[in-house]
């Protein structure tokens, strides 16, 4: 709709809970075609910012911009999001849930996603309920991946699954999103992501204290991105 | 091929090496077309941009070139390949002789040393192809 280049763009945003600050004042902006790493120890306002580009939460003071606009129903049918909880319909089967998203969203590819569970084995025709905790993220992962977005938010997408699992996840969403898409993934498995991420933001306290390229991390500091976010955020 | 990523230095510079290794160590062909950017990037495990970068680096320095409609190719230029292999034995030879300062060898145990490894690898070679 708009020809801006900032795909996401936060202005002076501020996020309050009652009299705590979960945002402080942010301001930045993503350009398409990047993967982004979200990062900060916990309660830093990872999921805060996640849930305003969303559009599940709204902004105390400053502003989010999807592609130039406050998010909402065209937002939403350019972002894929990937909630820390299941939201699916726990009696639904997997392939259930597929025809589910497939009528729901316009860009939902569902031979993407068949493929994509039979690699991950997932049971196509157990209730969602039957499923291990794991699985149940695969899946979850799986639909939102099968989107052809503009904006995939991804909060904590690699949690639950075992490093096998890890590794072809990180393979589909560099494989999955489309080259003019923008991935952002917040996680602490930081040294299982970094290498997929072309960017990091480094959140603290609710502030944005750090965003820069991956590779310019390492090349001024000597260390990964992984070591540098335990230097910056020693306890 | 194989990737293979450390944590400590900028990726597009381990890329870099590793696509020059396999240059000229044969895995790419001269004249080669390479795979896709994409493709690439997925097979390393790496961000498509960081990849960009690496392969756009090594066009710059002549050693890929490119064609508008058909991609992105290896050098036919065997003497260039040539000196890109002897740059980096020598940047190897260099790393591998300061090492074996570090450890306190003089030039001739370091070529004493060399010899011998060479004589066990023939050995090596002559006995499996028995």
């Amino acid at each position: 709709m708009n020809s801006t280049a900032d795909l996401l763009k936060c202005e002076d945003l501020t996020k309050k809970f009652g009299k705590d600050t979960a945002l402080d004042n942010i301001s930045f902006s993503l350009d398409p075609g990047h993967i982004v790493g979200l990062l900060g120890p916990n309660g830093a306002g990872k999921t805060t910012l996640i849930k305003m580009a969303a559009g599940l939460l709204t902004p105390t003071s400053g502003a989010i911009l999807i592609d130039g606009d406050a998010p909402g129903v065209y937002s939403k049918g350019i972002v894929s999001y990937l909630p820390e909880r299941t939201y699916l319909n726990e009696s639904m089967t997997p392939d259930q849930t597929i025809k589910f998203f497939s009528d729901f969203y316009e860009d939902f590819d569902p031979e993407r996603a068949g493929e994509m569970m039979e690699s991950l084995n997932v049971n196509r025709t157990k209730p969602v309920k039957n499923l291990s905790k794991g699985t149940k993220e695969k899946l979850q992962l799986i639909l939102v991946m099968s989107r052809k977005a503009r904006l995939y938010l991804l909060d904590e997408p690699i949690g639950g699954v075992d490093p096998a699992a890890r590794d072809y996840i990180l393979n589909t969403i560099l494989q999955n999103y489309e080259e003019d898409a923008t991935v952002i993934i917040s996680t602490h498995l930081i040294a299982d992501v970094e290498q997929i991420l072309d960017e990091v933001l480094f959140l603290q306290d609710g502030k944005l204290i750090l965003q820069e390229s991956v590779d310019t991390i390492r090349e001024e500091r000597g260390l990964s991105v992984d070591e540098t976010f335990r230097e910056v955020f020693r306890c | 091929m194989k990737w293979q990523i450390d944590s400590d230095r900028p990726v597009y510079k381990q890329l870099i090496e590793q696509t020059e290794q396999a240059i000229v160590s044969g895995i790419f062909s001269p004249g080669e077309r390479l795979p896709s950017v994409r493709d690439l990037a997925a097979e390393a495990g790496v961000n498509p941009n960081t990849m960009q970068r690496a392969l756009a680096e090594l066009e710059r320095s002549g050693i890929l070139y490119s064609q508008r409609t058909s991609g992105r190719f290896i050098t036919d230029d065997e003497e260039m390949i040539d000196k890109l292999r002897y740059q980096k034995a020598e940047e190897d030879a260099r790393t591998f002789f300061d090492n074996m300062k570090k450890l306190d060898l003089s030039a001739d145990e370091i070529a004493r040393l060399l010899r011998a490894i060479f004589e066990e690898d023939k050995d090596e070679k002559s006995a499996s192809n028995e």
